[in-house]
């Protein structure tokens, strides 16, 4: 049953992303209130998949790889739909869908879903370590989705080569004001929930917690150079995606060698 | 009853030919003289054209004779005439852009509608027009909506105004030096200065000429030898000297880059020979766009309005089909015995004369 949501919520982001792929090839690109609402249906059944998971589990969804994808996709939505309307950047959508289809069928297409043979007992302090974590890490996605079109929007600016997709585009200065800021919050969320892994309980593996400092680091770096004007805009956007491929690379990490070792 | 319109536009006559035609049409003439029910004059630089509805047929050269007092035969050649179905084909295509001299452009759409309101205040459009012209709106609206018809600039200067905001967005934040004073350059200063710039300065060889190009456009006078200081603190430079020599090189630009990384730089070189070295746009943060990039950003935007004709004419058929139907059955209801020739009929072609 909530897989079955699950799939139909793929569709809806998909049906974001084949619109967008539609309005591209006619030449004219309208994000308009489609894409917003069927991204808004498409996180309703997230929603939904997560609430049914979460009560099956008695905890935070978070115990295998699959839930993680799962709670990245929704975190990524839900800031898309609290930041996208604010910072009008409804273009947004289109590069936000693709992403979130992409995670979520990847998570429902492999054998990821790896169910615990024993129910795992509540860790409060787990549980909001990996999900605050976790919304960080939608942060730091939409960041780097708005690094894309930052620099999709620079190099037409450059070449004089004016596609359909650049009159839809934010303003420059605008876009960049967004980077910094879901840099911020990603960057505030992601040290709050590196704090609170010291207080899970367990064991923490030595490579774990000098992967999370790197990434911590690597933000914090770009946050530095962007406050002291070290960093060029578009250094920014670039090392935005460079950032979140980091940081997606340690989320598989841990959630694998967390499942490999809960394996009996 | 017919509705059918007359009238000469860019197409058909040269500007020397339009000027004797506006401004000497009388409405009065076309439904006393002619014996037209209802009549409209649309009149703009590129056109005059008379929509009216009559019971009879109504000859081009009495719709002529009204627009100009001294009627030459050999003008007749410039006039076009479509009836019924063409007719409302063709106001379609003229209230949403097509017909245009610049396809796409909007501001004929807000003529229709002075002349509509004009002809309705007047009593000479009468239900036939009226439904006409609220249909035509509906079809330029819809066109503009679900097509890209009016997408981007097509001049140098809205170009550069519209790229300026693509950038920074609201321009009220924005300081702008202008170097040299040439008209281009004025004309898009003051596009600048009506989009919101607050802070606009101007230099030029000759202090006076700078201090009046600055008075005409509410800005400030700086003196020549001064302008590399201003380029720390502005946001868009545009210059039209006649320097034979590039005024700003990668190497003069660098140093005052620096306190400014996280600024873009929007450069509108708009002299001949042009006033940036083109390396200069490779630099971080600078976008330099010089005479023939604006062009080519007008020419793309051109083309890519005249991609949207064909979806903006599937718009205006279906239109036309339908507005046919209605009518036809608003004039079978109101007099089922009155002989009328349907608007959606599509033995009816237009006749040119």
């Amino acid at each position: 049953m909530d897989r079955q949501l699950l799939i139909v919520s793929t569709i809806c982001f998909l049906a974001a992303v084949a619109r967008t792929i539609m309005s591209l090839r006619a030449g004219i690109f309208r994000p308009g209130r489609f894409n917003f609402l069927a991204i808004g249906l498409g996180f309703i059944f997230q929603t939904a998949f997560l609430s049914i998971r979460g009560h099956a589990l008695g905890r935070c969804p978070l115990t295998n790889l699959f839930e993680v994808f799962i709670f990245l996709a929704w975190s990524i939505a839900v800031l898309y739909m609290l930041v996208g309307p604010a910072y009008r950047l409804s273009l947004m959508g289109a590069f936000t869908a693709p992403l979130v289809v992409l995670l979520q069928s990847f998570a429902l297409i492999t054998p990821i879903d790896i169910r615990h043979p024993v129910k795992l007992p509540a860790n409060q302090w787990l549980e909001f370590h990996a999900s605050v974590s976790l919304v960080s890490y939608g942060a730091f996605a939409l960041a780097c989705i708005a690094g894309v079109m930052y620099l999709v929007q620079e190099r037409q600016l450059k070449t004089h080569q004016l596609h359909s997709i650049f009159y839809h585009l934010p303003p420059l200065t605008d876009l960049f004001a967004a980077i910094t800021r879901l840099l911020w919050w990603g960057f505030a969320l992601y040290t709050v929930g590196l704090i609170s892994g010291f207080f899970v309980g367990q064991p923490l593996p030595y490579a774990q917690v000098v992967c999370a400092f790197g990434v911590w680091l690597l933000y914090g770096a770009i946050l530095q150079g962007r406050h002291l004007r070290r960093l060029a805009p578009k250094h920014v956007a670039a090392l935005c995606i460079v950032g979140f491929s980091a940081a997606l690379t340690l989320l598989w990490g841990i959630t694998f060698t967390a499942q490999i070792q809960s394996l009996p | 009853m017919n509705l059918f319109c007359v009238g000469l536009s860019h197409h058909t006559a040269d500007v020397a030919m339009r000027e004797r035609f506006a401004g000497h049409a009388e409405t009065d003439c076309i439904l006393r003289s002619a014996g037209c029910a209802e009549a409209l004059l649309l009149t703009t630089c590129n056109r005059v054209e008379v929509y009216a509805a009559s019971s009879a047929r109504v000859p081009t050269e009495e719709i002529a004779r009204c627009l100009v007092r001294m009627g030459d035969h050999e003008e007749m050649t410039a006039f076009y005439r479509h009836e019924n179905a063409d007719c409302v084909q063709h106001l379609f295509r003229v209230a949403s852009g097509l017909d245009s001299m610049v396809v796409g452009e909007t501001e004929i759409l807000g003529q229709a509608k002075k002349a509509y309101e004009l002809a309705r205040a007047s009593g000479a459009a009468g239900p036939y027009l009226h439904r006409l012209f609220q249909r035509a709106f509906r079809v330029a609206k819809q066109v503009r909506t679900h097509t890209e018809i009016t997408r981007g600039s097509v001049s140098v200067g809205s170009v550069a105004v519209d790229l300026a905001q693509r950038i920074f967005g609201q321009l009220n934040n924005c300081k702008v030096l202008v170097l040299g004073a040439g008209e281009t350059s004025e004309r898009t200063a003051r596009s600048l200065v009506s989009r919101g710039v607050p802070d606009l300065r101007v230099s030029n060889r000759s202090i006076d000429r700078a201090q009046e190009l600055a008075r005409l456009v509410d800005g400030r006078a700086v003196r020549f030898d001064e302008w590399p200081q201003h380029c720390r603190e502005i946001d868009i430079l545009i210059t039209s000297t006649s320097s034979e020599a590039p005024l700003l090189t990668p190497e003069t630009l660098a140093p005052m880059l620096c306190s400014r990384i996280d600024r873009p730089l929007f450069i509108i070189d708009i002299a001949v020979p042009r006033d940036v070295d083109p390396s200069v746009n490779k630099m971080e943060g600078v976008y330099l766009y010089d005479i023939d990039s604006l062009q080519s950003v007008a020419a793309q935007s051109l083309a890519h309005r005249r991609q949207q004709i064909t979806a903006a004419e599937a718009i205006i058929a279906e239109h036309v089909a339908d507005f046919g139907e209605s009518i036809s059955r608003v004039l079978n209801r109101k007099s089922p015995s009155t002989e009328h020739r349907a608007i959606g009929d599509t033995s009816l072609h237009a006749s040119e004369s």
